[in-house]
């Protein structure tokens, strides 16, 4: 990197996206919006100076979670719908990690959702990128709960019948603190994102939409390109505003993407006098004199 | 009368302040040096049904509490009715006349002394509430032992000391009604209990020592979702977070607080979770993720009379099979099930060292008697629990070459980082997975990841101590038995062994794994085997068929929801014979 005129070179080394890559191949299906949305990551790792070792990457099940073989970071691939607990529990444990989730639409919303809600209303410093393709891949096409009325699918042959979740109104009404959705056709648009996200001091959720280019022939990357737009775009629009995001969050014939909302609350880690100097895992733990605590009992 | 051993009971309904006098009524024997015993039985609800509390003490050591009451204090005719018969002969029940339809009851029982105090009449002089009759009742049982006033003025006045200096007080001035009532108008002096010498026991249930042998093992990170009997764990770890350096919080539900405690284990915490039977079927799959990840994992299981929501305020030792086996797959984990709140802390202890140096799920079994009972003990050794993390780095690794975090070693258990850890980033997968833990489904890593999984069950085996046998060894009868059971079965003894039956207990604390060659000795040495378990199916008789095709036929089983009372066991062994 060139220094400032005047001042000498850094010599850091400053990682390139290349070093974030695995021995492993991706295997998704070739067009996979996964492709966009793995780039995207290792393109924000790299702006942010990142390195493998500062990261871990907690995964749900689902092709999405499968990025866990092609990226380099410390990685826990959890249980379908259960990565969201073990990513709070790693970051309590050591909150100095950067800690990122991924899982799909299926993974977050459906046998996760629980989790989801009391995820967002903790706001825990980490991020929750969740890929939304609208189906179930790795089964080979069923519905999932953010598939639209009437789509048609292996397990739906006539239409499915209840509503979709909406990710980011539910992210936004459970209270997570940065709130945006990302587009996997738009790798530029998705890194600066996916920056702000990780950044935010908070529980931040990016619903990353991404077509299925194999299992769902309704919503391709023609079907967003026609109707995705930027927040950004708004002259007016104030992304700490919530109210206005949960109305933004429900428009319907267009698909905003951006930042609907983004506000720095009282973190759930902060103040905890336990972790004030330093995280649980740096405690010395040879030792710990109980005397006090066993004479309590006298 | 001169007697070394007092059965006390109270009863009345819940809410009437029952727990705190069982309570302080235990702590005042503990403090002073006597061994101590009690069990509260109540229904599941804040208010209403039928509550009591039993204590049993003695100057002499006591493993359990027994049939015998000598003192019952019947708060309501419902108390009456349903323990007027366990006072023994000679025997006392103290009641409040204006509470009773006395036509029915007044000394239905020609064996045993009716002490009507005027509960009621003493609490409206005194302006109290009425819930402090139950420190009238302890004044009363003070002076009806023949015991010290002031030590029972210095418990209340610890018990209190949180809610204010007007309510010490009241609770103090009752406790002294009740004592002067006694002495100065009855007169009243039933017995006199032996003298020991002062020591200073504390008053802990299981649930606290599991917590103390945690705090102390270093246990940094604890969740759950709160279900009887093992919710006081939270509590304890609630109260504790600043001084100890703990985070411990209330997960959304079982399934998140099993997770969180994986997350914080893997990021390089010592983390517990504890539940009972509901909680930890919710808990199966995320037992076999700690195991595919040989992420450490320590899981407390307090069990309750079930299946579904059972009785969630009762006992049983349902649970056994089920948590050998539980989750889907083949994969090692070790069961302990401590028989006593000592064991509990040390085998907590254990817990910690095992599931850091096996990377594997390890299971303490409770239940319900022995996570609430109370029990006198003497001060734990405590640097009898070390630290062991095992093979755990959390150096900086200088060479540049991919960590092989699941590396195939001759012992099966491989150097682990712990995130953050620079040079040491791995993948743990849920997936079968090669030796980086890249996702691998191919048939030789399958079975050599497998059999490096399952390797590590020799070294363990090595650190698992055999079933203890308390007792002659040339018994005629020997009982086999676990966890809780341990106190029963031993009071029984050495009742049994006065009178020159001679019984021994092999005692399991170590269920899995099971070292069958071991069993197989001790059954070559015994003659009449009998099984005592507080279940319907004979759990740990099965465990032992099932691993040395040996099967014990002769089988003493309680599942009505209440531990074993040694006389039950007794008169078991009688009918066999």
């Amino acid at each position: 990197m060139a220094g400032k005129k005047g001042r000498p070179k850094k010599k850091k080394y400053h990682l390139k996206t290349i070093d974030f890559n695995t021995s492993k191949k991706p295997d998704w299906c070739y067009g996979c919006g996964d492709y966009g949305i793995w780039k995207s990551i290792k393109k924000t790792f790299v702006s942010l100076n990142l390195k493998p070792h500062e990261i871990l990457m907690v995964y749900g099940v689902g092709c999405s979670g499968n990025c866990l073989n092609f990226l380099k970071t410390y990685a826990f691939h959890a249980l379908h719908g259960r990565a969201l607990p073990v990513a709070t529990g790693a970051k309590l444990a050591n909150h100095k990690l950067n800690v990122i989730i991924m899982g799909g639409d299926g993974d977050g919303t459906s046998i996760g959702g629980n989790h989801f809600i009391h995820t967002c209303r903790r706001n825990i410093n980490m991020t929750y990128f969740l890929c939304n393709n609208k189906i179930y891949g790795l089964t080979k096409g069923q519905a999932s709960p953010t598939s639209n009325i009437g789509f048609k699918t292996r397990s739906t042959p006539l239409g499915v019948r209840g509503k979709p979740i909406n990710p980011v109104l539910l992210a936004l009404s459970a209270g997570a603190t940065f709130v945006a959705r990302g587009f996997a056709g738009d790798i530029k648009h998705l890194t600066n994102i996916m920056k702000k996200a990780i950044k935010h001091r908070g529980f931040s959720f990016i619903d990353i939409i991404q077509p299925c280019i194999t299992l769902n022939k309704v919503n391709t990357y023609d079907f967003y390109r026609e109707k995705v737009y930027d927040l950004h775009d708004i002259k007016d629009y104030d992304s700490s505003d919530l109210n206005g995001a949960i109305r933004k969050s429900m428009e319907k014939e267009k698909i905003p993407l951006g930042i609907f909302y983004k506000f720095e609350e009282h973190l759930y880690e902060e103040g905890l006098k336990q972790i004030e100097r330093k995280p649980l895992v740096d405690h010395i733990i040879t030792d710990i004199d109980v005397n006090r605590l066993f004479n309590s009992y006298y | 009368m001169k007697v070394s051993n007092i059965g006390w009971k109270i009863g009345g309904r819940a809410g009437y302040g029952i727990r705190t006098a069982g309570l302080i009524y235990s702590k005042l024997f503990a403090k002073k040096g006597y061994f101590v015993i009690d069990n509260n039985e109540y229904p599941a609800v804040i208010r209403g049904g039928h509550s009591n509390y039993t204590v049993r003490v003695s100057s002499d050591e006591i493993y359990s509490i027994n049939k015998s009451i000598n003192i019952l204090i019947a708060l309501d005719e419902e108390a009456l009715k349903l323990h007027q018969d366990e006072v023994t002969y000679g025997g006392y029940i103290v009641y409040d006349e204006c509470k009773f339809d006395t036509r029915i009851f007044k000394k239905s029982r020609k064996d045993i002394n009716y002490v009507m105090v005027p509960f009621s009449k003493i609490i409206s002089e005194l302006e109290a509430p009425k819930i402090m009759i139950n420190c009238i009742s302890l004044g009363v049982s003070v002076a009806l032992l023949n015991y010290d006033l002031e030590v029972l003025k210095n418990v209340i006045k610890d018990f209190f000391e949180s809610r204010g200096k007007d309510i010490v007080d009241l609770n103090i001035k009752s406790s002294e009604l009740g004592y002067r009532y006694l002495k100065n108008k009855l007169k009243l002096n039933a017995y006199d209990l032996e003298k020991v010498k002062p020591s200073g026991k504390v008053l802990v249930t299981g649930n606290d020592t599991v917590f103390l042998g945690a705090v102390r093992s270093g246990c940094k990170f604890y969740a759950a979702y709160p279900m009887a009997p093992s919710y006081p764990i939270l509590n304890s770890f609630a109260s504790v977070e600043e001084d100890y350096n703990i985070i411990a919080r209330d997960a959304e539900d079982e399934i998140a607080a099993i997770n969180m405690v994986m997350g914080a284990s893997f990021a390089g915490a010592r983390a517990m979770v504890a539940t009972s039977g509901g909680g930890f079927s919710l808990m199966n799959e995320s037992l076999g993720s700690a195991a595919m990840t040989e992420t450490p994992l320590v899981v407390v299981l307090s069990q309750r009379p079930s299946p579904a929501t059972g009785m969630p305020t009762w006992t049983e030792q349902g649970d056994l099979l089920f948590a050998t086996y539980a989750s889907h797959g083949e994969f090692l984990r070790v069961v302990v099930a401590p028989g006593d709140p000592e064991e509990c802390f040390y085998l907590t202890g254990k817990a910690f060292n095992l599931a850091d140096k096996y990377q594997l799920p390890v299971i303490i079994m409770l239940d319900r008697y022995l996570s609430e009972s109370h029990f006198s003990c003497d001060k734990f050794d405590f640097k009898k629990i070390n630290v062991d993390r095992g093979k755990l780095l959390s150096e900086k690794r200088k060479v540049t070459d991919e960590y092989r975090r699941y590396t195939d070693t001759e012992d099966g258990v491989s150097p682990r980082t712990v995130p953050g850890v620079e040079g040491g980033v791995f993948i743990a997968n849920s997936a079968e997975h090669d030796q980086y833990g890249y996702t691998d489904e191919s048939a030789y890593n399958r079975k050599d990841m497998v059999d490096k999984r399952f390797r590590k069950i020799k070294k363990l085996m090595e650190e698992i101590p055999p079933p203890r046998i308390y007792g002659p060894t040339d018994a005629e009868i020997t009982i086999w038995s676990w966890g809780s059971c341990k106190g029963p079965v031993l009071e029984a003894m050495s009742i049994l062994n006065q009178k020159e039956k001679k019984v021994n207990l092999v005692h399991f604390t170590y269920i899995y794994p099971f070292d069958n060659e071991v069993v197989e000795g001790i059954v070559k040495e015994t003659n009449k085997n009998i099984l005592v378990e507080n279940n319907k199916t004979a759990q740990l008789g099965k465990t032992i068929m099932m691993n040395t095709g040996y099967r014990i036929k002769n089988k003493i089983l309680k599942y009505s929801g209440r531990q074993f009372l040694p006389e039950e066991i007794i008169n078991g062994i009688e009918k066999i014979e």
